[in-house]
């Protein structure tokens, strides 16, 4: 009856200790954006897989910056990126690069993602 | 236009008149930054440019060294998309059948009782084989799957792989663990789900084609745009006619269009005449007739004569294109209503996970048999669907923004669609909206022994010359009259504010208003009432003296469009109050708000105070559309809740508003308006759909009713669901493609 005890107090541990590194890895980390050497140059973002990489974009204050995509997931779920608070969109087609503008934005995470939210990125202007 | 990746850049090259151009446009391209590579092509009027750059650098170069140019965009393009997609769609096929040719046996095997059991060594060795060969079949089939939820889970993500990729991992897993080593599981709980794990991934990969499928008709109003564009055009070239690729038509380039042709690219006739349909474009029944100067318009038809024109836009330039460009735009924006399901979606993988370990850990603690909390476990993972609620929005803005675009009607985003189902109020600007925009001679009236026709001549004579807006529509309608000869004017006299004066004929005439008359001591009394009733009527009368008595009214009116009136009748059927907004007189607008049916007039409005009373009519709490020209409303439609231009045909600039009608007539507010609140509706179940389905499944799957009727659900069932609620919701989305404006054949 111990061993039963122990062994379902060790399974509500690893449980708890689940749930918390589940909430940590997806909602409480913030992995360090790529940063562009050079404003002028495209950043460029592979569309593969069900992620962007980077998915994480850092966007200097007052300046335009331009995002190069490069769709290689032939799902139609990723056949679209979209900004929802810039009011941008684009159409991606496959194994074509697709530029991008985004124009200088005020301080702030600006996300971007496919029509469902599988593919999920973040623009961080600072 | 779009940057290209080292790609070659295809444009037209316009104004190019010997082969010296041909140096001085490649060495302003060469000089763009980035060009490896440029040849231009003379005959051809093109240029290919390789390297690393964007199109619209290389157009801007072009046009700096005094030439113009525009982007080809490639005509293939739509071809190589449909292809991709259709090898997609087969491999998914592909994937689903080998899952299914796995899954399927065990799954009847174990229904009939005929599978081996797992406590021998025959037993254990054929489920070893049989867990192999599943293991096969997660690489193969659902290899994506796991792919996609490694590749997120380093990027700090988690979606629908993540989801199906831990479901049927665990089973697999789970039954492994059983196989290999069966001290580690109770005895009560040592089941092997490898049929579950492939059976998920066949029906996983079968309903993503099937969506697919579904997904691809969401998209056949912009197929149905491509496919107006002409593969080949007739080009004049050293004065023969050769047929060439479309993408090789240059500007200024002259061409023969046939009757029954589609027009190849935006120009102005040359020479001939004919008429055109233009109804694809603009949604407008009836031919557009065309002579030397008028605009045509690549992707409308040729009806009836031959005629030449010179190309004026091709490529990315043609309204074709644009319109393409600002609907497909427009499909992949999403309005407010979306956001909500965002928000969710944005949380919706993780929190799925949390509670697929809250499911685990409580049947864990209440069940002895182990194997149930793992089906539970599992079950919750693979009856999630995130992708129902995401595509809930986007699928029927693609569909309503598409249908739109059949009824001649732009919408430029899904907010714009949203607004226009919330609205209240329209508010109609009179000239050119409301009305034709063109001044007509609408009453010819003779009160002596001139008949109508020669006073309508005298009238044309006199006004010859004339660039008052009035004359022209005299002579306008002398010209119309068959057989009417305008004879020749002698001692031409214009009275400032009251008229003109004139000899014709060896006659007197005098062509004004009353107080012309009066001043002249012309005996006016056989008018009668007849002023006041043409005033009446939004006519203005102009009378006409020869030889000192009064001979008769020509009257002027800027006709209502025939179909304003039937327009606005729909307008009231689907509970909107028309307002119409002018800077017109009180009794002419008021005299066209009665011949239509407005409910409202606000008349004598200056143009810049337009946008006040648009402000004025939301601070009632009203929802308001502005329908006007888009030009000189401009204000107007920016203060306005939804800012529609009505344009005449195809030459409307359709980015001056949030809805553009290329029809000129006011139905298409209504069409728009119908079409948003049916997209709306169609939204709204959508998402009621994918809520409902997930709120009731997650917490079935997790075992809730268990306990109370001894029911669990089956992960084959749950993948079997998972996979038709995204179905479901695209199929629910494609309804709207059959979706017809109502009230509109009844009014034509």
């Amino acid at each position: 009856m111990g061993g039963v005890m122990g062994f379902m107090l060790l399974v509500d541990v690893l449980a708890l200790a689940v749930i918390g590194f589940i909430v940590w890895w997806f909602w409480l980390y913030k992995p360090r954006a790529q940063v562009s050497a050079n404003v002028a140059e495209p950043v460029e973002i592979i569309v593969a897989d069900g992620v962007y990489t980077p998915a994480y974009i850092e966007q200097p204050q007052g300046q335009a910056l331009v995002l190069r995509f490069l769709r290689r997931d032939p799902s139609p779920c990723a056949e679209q990126v979209l900004f929802a608070d810039l009011g941008i969109n684009a159409e991606l087609p496959l194994n074509q690069p697709v530029d991008v503008l985004v124009p200088a934005q005020r301080p702030g995470e600006y996300g971007f993602g496919c029509q469902m939210q599988m593919y999920r990125g973040t623009l961080i202007v600072k | 236009m779009q940057g290209k990746d080292q790609q070659p850049v295809r444009l037209s090259i316009g104004g190019m008149s010997c082969a010296g151009c041909v140096s001085s446009v490649e060495k302003a391209l060469r000089a763009v930054p980035g060009v490896i590579g440029a040849n231009v092509n003379f005959a051809e009027h093109t240029a290919l440019v390789q390297g690393r750059v964007s199109a619209a650098e290389l157009v801007k170069a072009v046009i700096g060294a005094g030439y113009e140019a525009a982007e080809l965009s490639g005509e293939n393009a739509e071809q190589e998309k449909e292809a991709a997609e259709f090898g997609y769609y087969r491999s998914l096929l592909r994937r689903a059948l080998v899952a299914a040719l796995v899954g399927g046996p065990l799954f009847l095997a174990g229904l009939l009782g005929v599978l081996p059991p797992l406590d021998t060594l025959s037993g254990r060795l054929f489920w070893l084989l049989v867990g192999v060969a599943t293991l096969g079949v997660l690489i193969y089939s659902g290899g994506h799957f796991f792919t996609g939820a490694r590749k997120s889970f380093f990027a700090h993500s988690a979606n629908m792989d993540t989801l199906i990729a831990m479901g049927t991992g665990s089973a697999w897993l789970y039954s492994m663990v059983v196989i290999i080593k069966p001290d580690l599981v109770p005895t009560l709980a040592q089941h092997a789900y490898f049929e579950a794990a492939a059976v998920i991934i066949a029906l996983i990969n079968f309903g993503s084609a099937l969506e697919m499928r579904a997904r691809g008709r969401t998209s056949e109003a912009i197929k149905r745009l491509i496919g107006l564009q002409p593969k080949t055009a007739r080009v004049i070239r050293n004065g023969q006619e050769v047929d060439v690729p479309i993408e090789s038509v240059g500007l200024d380039e002259t061409l023969r269009v046939r009757p029954g042709e589609r027009i190849a690219v935006d120009g102005v006739v040359i020479e001939g005449h004919s008429s055109v349909d233009e109804s694809m474009l603009t949604g407008e029944p009836l031919s557009v007739a065309k002579q030397a100067g008028d605009e045509v318009v690549g992707g409308t038809i040729n009806v009836s004569g031959s005629f030449l024109f010179q190309a004026r836009r091709v490529g990315s330039q043609t309204v074709l294109a644009q319109i393409v460009a600002m609907v497909r735009q427009a499909q992949s924006s999403k309005p407010a209503i979306g956001r909500l399901a965002d928000r969710i979606s944005a949380v919706f993988v993780p929190t799925v996970l949390i509670i697929a370990v809250l499911t685990l850990v409580v049947w864990l603690h209440l069940w002895p048999d182990a194997s149930y909390a793992l089906v539970a476990t599992m079950t919750v993972l693979i009856v999630a669907c995130p992708c129902a609620l995401g595509l809930a929005t986007p699928m029927s803005i693609m569909v309503g923004v598409g249908k739109a675009a059949e009824y001649g009607v732009l919408i430029r985003n899904g907010e714009a669609l949203q607004q226009s189902g919330r609205l209240t109020t329209v508010v109609l600007d009179k000239t050119g909206t409301v009305t034709a925009g063109k001044p007509v001679v609408t009453t010819v009236i003779s009160l002596g022994d001139w008949s109508e026709p020669q006073l309508l001549s005298f009238a044309a004579a006199v006004e010859t010359g004339s660039e008052h807006p009035l004359a022209a529509a005299v002579l306008a309608a002398s010209q119309q009259q068959e057989g009417l000869v305008v004879p020749s004017v002698q001692g031409f006299e214009a009275i400032s504010g009251h008229g003109v004066s004139a000899s014709v004929d060896g006659h007197s005439i005098l062509f004004g208003n009353q107080r012309l008359m009066s001043q002249q001591q012309i005996d006016c009394t056989a008018i009668g009432g007849r002023l006041d009733e043409l005033a009446a009527q939004a006519q203005t009368p102009i009378l006409l003296a020869v030889d000192q008595r009064l001979a008769g009214i020509i009257a002027i009116a800027d006709p209502v469009k025939s179909d304003s009136e039937a327009a606005i009748r729909r307008m009231h059927a689907i509970g909107l109050k028309v307002v119409m907004l002018t800077g017109d007189h009180q009794t002419t607008a008021n005299a066209v708000a009665a011949q239509v049916g407005i409910d409202e007039v606000m008349a004598e409005v200056l143009p810049q105070h337009k946008a006040d009373k648009v402000a004025e009519l939301q601070q009632r709490g009203e929802v308001v559309a502005m329908v006007g020209d888009g030009i000189n409303d401009a204000p107007a439609l920016a203060r306005s809740d939804v800012g529609f231009a009505i344009g005449g045909g195809t030459d409307v600039a359709i980015e001056s508003a949030d809805v553009t009608l290329m029809r000129g007539s006011l139905h298409g507010v209504v069409d728009a308006l119908q079409i948003s609140r049916a997209t709306l509706a169609n939204i709204r179940q959508n998402l009621f759909g994918a809520f409902f389905y997930n709120a009731l499944g997650i917490p079935v799957a997790a075992g809730i009713l268990f306990p109370l009727l001894g029911l669990m659900l089956n992960p084959m069932l749950a993948g079997a669901a998972m996979a038709m609620s995204s179905v479901t919701v695209v199929s629910n989305a494609n309804r709207l493609r059959l979706f017809k404006v109502s009230g509109l054949e009844q009014e034509q």
